[in-house]
């Protein structure tokens, strides 16, 4: 890897992404089903329910809390070492991030608190309140980041303004029910509540087989098969529409994934395993289910999906109306701005507008994309494929995770209804190894998603090599090598207060009626 | 007629420059307590117990505080691209430095009290000092810089280049900025810990608040007093375009003596503004002292209020001023986001920010009163 200034932006962005979704799938599910918890616990009224709900609050936090410090670093992160793309799409990114913070983030961190620290100030249902309010906060903050993010993967809504040099929102509404943003957030939390799922049943796993805190292990997995029996189905469900609808915006992402150079007669098989070669543009020792992909992907049998070899033949037409639309830009800028323009050049600007974004990939090779010769349009446009052979492998594990999270949850809600939770002891083992797992699908899940898009930062409109800050290499490898020591640190700690929190398990039994614990206020 | 041409562009752009001045001003006074006990914990707290003490006050509540300096970010970034664009990346060390600190900080809260040992709760301590005491002072250094012109230029595809390193920021008159926003929010963090303990720790913070106090309105006079002596101001040669396309390099921009004043010139009864900083700050001083602790806090909040309406005043219409090409310089009439956006955007902070207020206030009540330490030493596990 080259160490230039976007590259090494590229790096930090990854890193403190991926660190920062260590803590956000277990938030987004723990949440919710504290929430549950502790509804049955204000149903039921039995004590039980609020121990398990306070017990795993107190997991809750340890994890939040990281969530929380690592989500400042990605508000700022686009200002710091992106500031190019800030002011080119902050019209319509920043908006979602803001109303993220309006909407959600402050329900979920104001009330948190009182999660915590209210437990003796509230009547019972005002708790319940609070805890519902952090589950709701913090899903619907995950809706508006995916909202910002699912723009990025299919920018719609927003036309580029001459005069300004940059996108601007034309219809929110467009960017509101953006088709792939409200497909990746269902997938997304659809993932967190699997990975609480698991997280609950693997560390309950854990106690049965030591025989500690049966009764609270026990019901803690029945809530944990139960919803993530449902969490499971609906992310592999939701997951195949992100990938239906992924054909009808990101082409090129689809064939990389499935390692598609040529386009195939329809319905095109679909690839079980093979090892994609981004030097010799093939796939070799292909294993393949006939037509299965034809009908994944575009839901018949006889529709096309196009190969890279196409999608490139296909970019490099659109780079050269890009130069079209640059050569209008800049006589337009020369005349003092689109409305002194001659009516020539503006209409072939407007014709050629969608396009500029694919100008912009030539300026890795030349500083004037108009200078560009034939040889660097033919390289640009195969700039276009991403790392075919990550996407493919990232891609399969991770599909290959979400069905074994689904036999997994399957097996114990199978126990649960016949009331034979506990045993077998080897599928119990079986839990508390599966417990890293849902981090490591939904981590490949970002990496499919991001990876895929490159080399756009906003999917055909900016490349994401002109999208960076101008920042000296000293000053990103220094500040990438301090976020790697402070995350290196703050994740051995957090792992280590988790075992010791795990280790100790849940505060025992309080004692019976007349003791100051069994009285808080209103009940 | 579209919707979000009911507000014309040249008023919306006002209107957020106001708001944007809302959510610092939001930040400074609830998180700034926050940090400002962070500041303090060395020193108004000596043995584990009163430290607890301390840190419970804000416990609860610091986790929402922070979101106001979140929704900044999200805010300028939704409405003032080219001010998040230019700024963050001007100031990038500066911002490492910063992000590094808040990142200590809630994990302080959060772990200090998991573990027993002595070393382990002083490495915390430490980490919450520098998460209250560094990113207060950075922002106070920011401000002084930009005061002074921060030395960017855009080109013509308005990608922001700057010239300036990392020690540059550090000036006398940055560092004297710097001075009052700790003072400032030392001042406030003990007015809420007055309000919020007992014993020791309050009465130790009747006396550092004290000092704060007089401290911010000594040091915010002098800042004054330095920007007309030693600082040039920026302003506009001709008229200014308000309602015109959000681009900055379509205007002249000049570099005078004494153009900071030139709003108070212009409307003399704005002084009343800064004035105000000052008579806030005496006035919690006195209010600690006399043990009005609600009042103080007003009065501590009133300070803030001022002081930063006062920063914003000094520098409108312009909001990062270029040193290096003043033309460069980023004003609220042409960084702004599109007419549309900004509607949007205020459609949104309409209906939400009295949403958040009413439940913040409504939390507040539910936490009301001192910080309880038999609460604390009773270890069930809700206190930090």
């Amino acid at each position: 890897m080259e160490f230039d200034i976007v590259s090494l932006s590229r790096l930090q962005f990854a890193a403190t992404a991926l660190y920062h979704f260590l803590f956000v799938p277990l938030t987004l599910g723990l949440s919710v089903l504290l929430a549950v918890m502790e509804t049955v616990y204000v149903l039921t009224g039995r004590p039980i329910w609020r121990r398990m709900t306070q017990f795993w609050g107190t997991l809750f936090g340890i994890n939040f809390v990281v969530g929380v410090a690592t989500g400042i670093t990605m508000e700022f992160q686009f200002g710091m070492n992106w500031s190019y793309y800030s002011h080119y799409v902050g019209d319509i990114f920043g908006a979602p991030l803001a109303i993220e913070g309006l909407m959600a983030f402050f329900l979920e961190a104001t009330f948190v608190g009182l999660f915590f620290f209210g437990w003796d100030r509230m009547t019972r249902v005002q708790h319940l309140a609070a805890t519902w309010a952090v589950a709701i906060g913090s899903n619907l903050s995950a809706l508006w980041i995916l909202i910002a993010n699912g723009w990025m993967q299919n920018p719609v809504g927003a036309v580029f303004n001459p005069e300004t040099m940059r996108m601007e929102v034309e219809s929110f509404a467009a960017v509101l029910f953006n088709p792939v943003a409200q497909a990746k957030f269902v997938h997304t939390v659809s993932a967190g509540y699997v990975t609480a799922s698991v997280f609950v049943l693997g560390v309950s796993a854990w106690y049965l087989l030591q025989g500690r805190h049966v009764a609270l292990a026990r019901r803690s997995m029945a809530v944990a098969a139960s919803f993530g029996l449902l969490s499971s189905f609906s992310v592999v469900v939701l997951g195949d529409e992100s990938g239906y609808v992924a054909t009808e915006h990101q082409r090129m992402k689809l064939a990389a994934i499935e390692g598609i150079w040529e386009t195939e007669t329809p319905p095109a098989p679909l690839t079980i395993i093979g090892f994609p070669d981004q030097e010799s543009r093939t796939t070799d020792h292909l294993v393949e289910v006939p037509a299965a992909l034809g009908l994944i992907a575009t839901r018949s049998l006889d529709t096309e999906v196009p190969g890279i070899a196409d999608l490139v033949a296909h970019g490099r037409t659109r780079i050269e109306n890009g130069i079209l639309a640059y050569d209008a830009l800049q006589s337009i800028r020369a005349a003092g701005g689109p409305d002194a323009a001659d009516p020539a050049v503006r209409e072939a600007f407007a014709a050629n507008v969608a396009n500029l974004g694919h100008a912009l990939l030539l300026l890795q090779y030349v500083d004037d994309p108009r200078q560009a010769t034939p040889e660097q349009i033919e390289a640009a446009a195969w700039d276009l494929v991403p790392p075919v052979a990550t996407l493919f492998w990232s891609f399969r594990i991770m599909v290959g995770l979400g069905f074994f999270f689904i036999v997994l949850m399957t097996a114990f809600f199978w126990q649960m209804v016949r009331n034979r939770l506990g045993s077998p002891r080897w599928l119990l083992w079986v839990a508390v190894f599966a417990i890293p797992l849902p981090w490591i699908a939904a981590e490949l899940g970002w990496i499919v998603a991001e990876v895929g898009r490159q080399p756009w930062i906003i999917e055909g409109v900016l490349p994401t090599a002109v999208a960076v800050s101008s920042l000296g290499v000293g000053e990103v490898m220094l500040t990438l090598a301090g976020f790697t020591l402070l995350y290196g640190t703050l994740f051995v700690i957090e792992i280590a207060l988790m075992l010791r929190a795990i280790r100790s398990g849940p505060a025992e039994e309080p004692p019976r009626a007349g003791s100051w614990q069994s009285a808080p206020a209103g009940e | 007629m579209e919707l979000y041409t009911l507000i014309d562009y040249t008023t919306l752009r006002l209107i957020w420059w106001v708001l944007l001045g809302i959510l610092l001003i939001g930040f400074a006074a609830t998180d700034g307590f926050d940090m400002g006990v962070g500041m303090l914990l060395p020193f108004v707290a000596r043995n584990d117990l009163e430290r607890r003490v301390a840190i419970n006050s804000v416990g609860p509540v610091w986790e929402g505080n922070q979101v106001w300096f979140i929704l900044g970010g999200g805010a300028i970034f939704a409405a003032w691209p080219p001010l998040y664009a230019v700024s963050f990346s001007g100031f990038y060390l500066a911002m490492y430095v910063v992000l590094a600190a808040l990142i200590l900080r809630p994990v302080g809260f959060k772990y200090r009290s998991k573990r027993p040992e002595p070393r382990w709760r002083e490495g915390w301590d430490w980490a919450l000092f520098i998460g209250g005491f560094v990113p207060v002072l950075v922002f106070g250094v920011a401000v002084g810089n930009v005061l002074q012109g921060v030395p960017f230029r855009l080109d013509a595809d308005l990608r922001a280049f700057y010239e300036g390193g990392f020690f540059g920021l550090l000036n006398p008159f940055a560092l004297l900025c710097g001075l009052v926003s700790v003072a400032m929010l030392a001042m406030h963090g003990a007015a809420w810990l007055a309000l919020k303990t007992d014993g020791c720790v309050a009465r130790r913070a009747r006396d550092y608040g004290t000092a704060a106090a007089l401290a911010t309105a000594v040091l915010f006079a002098l800042g004054g007093l330095a920007l007309w002596l030693w600082i040039d101001g920026y302003r506009l040669v001709g008229t200014a375009v308000t309602d015109g396309p959000s681009n900055p390099l379509l205007k002249e921009v000049a570099h005078d003596a004494g153009a900071w004043f030139a709003n108070y010139a212009a409307r003399p009864w704005l002084v009343l503004v800064p004035a105000l900083g000052i008579a806030g700050a005496l006035a919690a001083a006195a209010g600690l002292r006399a043990r009005l602790e609600r009042l103080t806090l007003l009065a501590s909040g009133l300070s803030i209020f001022a002081i930063i309406t006062t920063v914003g005043i000094t520098l409108f219409p312009f909001v990062l001023p270029s040193s290096l090409d003043p033309r460069s310089s980023l004003t609220i009439w042409d960084s702004s986001s599109s007419h549309r956006t900004l509607f949007i955007m205020l459609v949104a902070t309409a209906i939400f920010l009295p949403l958040i207020l009413a439940y913040t206030a409504w939390v507040y009540r539910v936490l009301r009163g001192k910080v309880d330490e038999a609460a604390i030493l009773r270890e069930d596990g809700h206190h930090y």
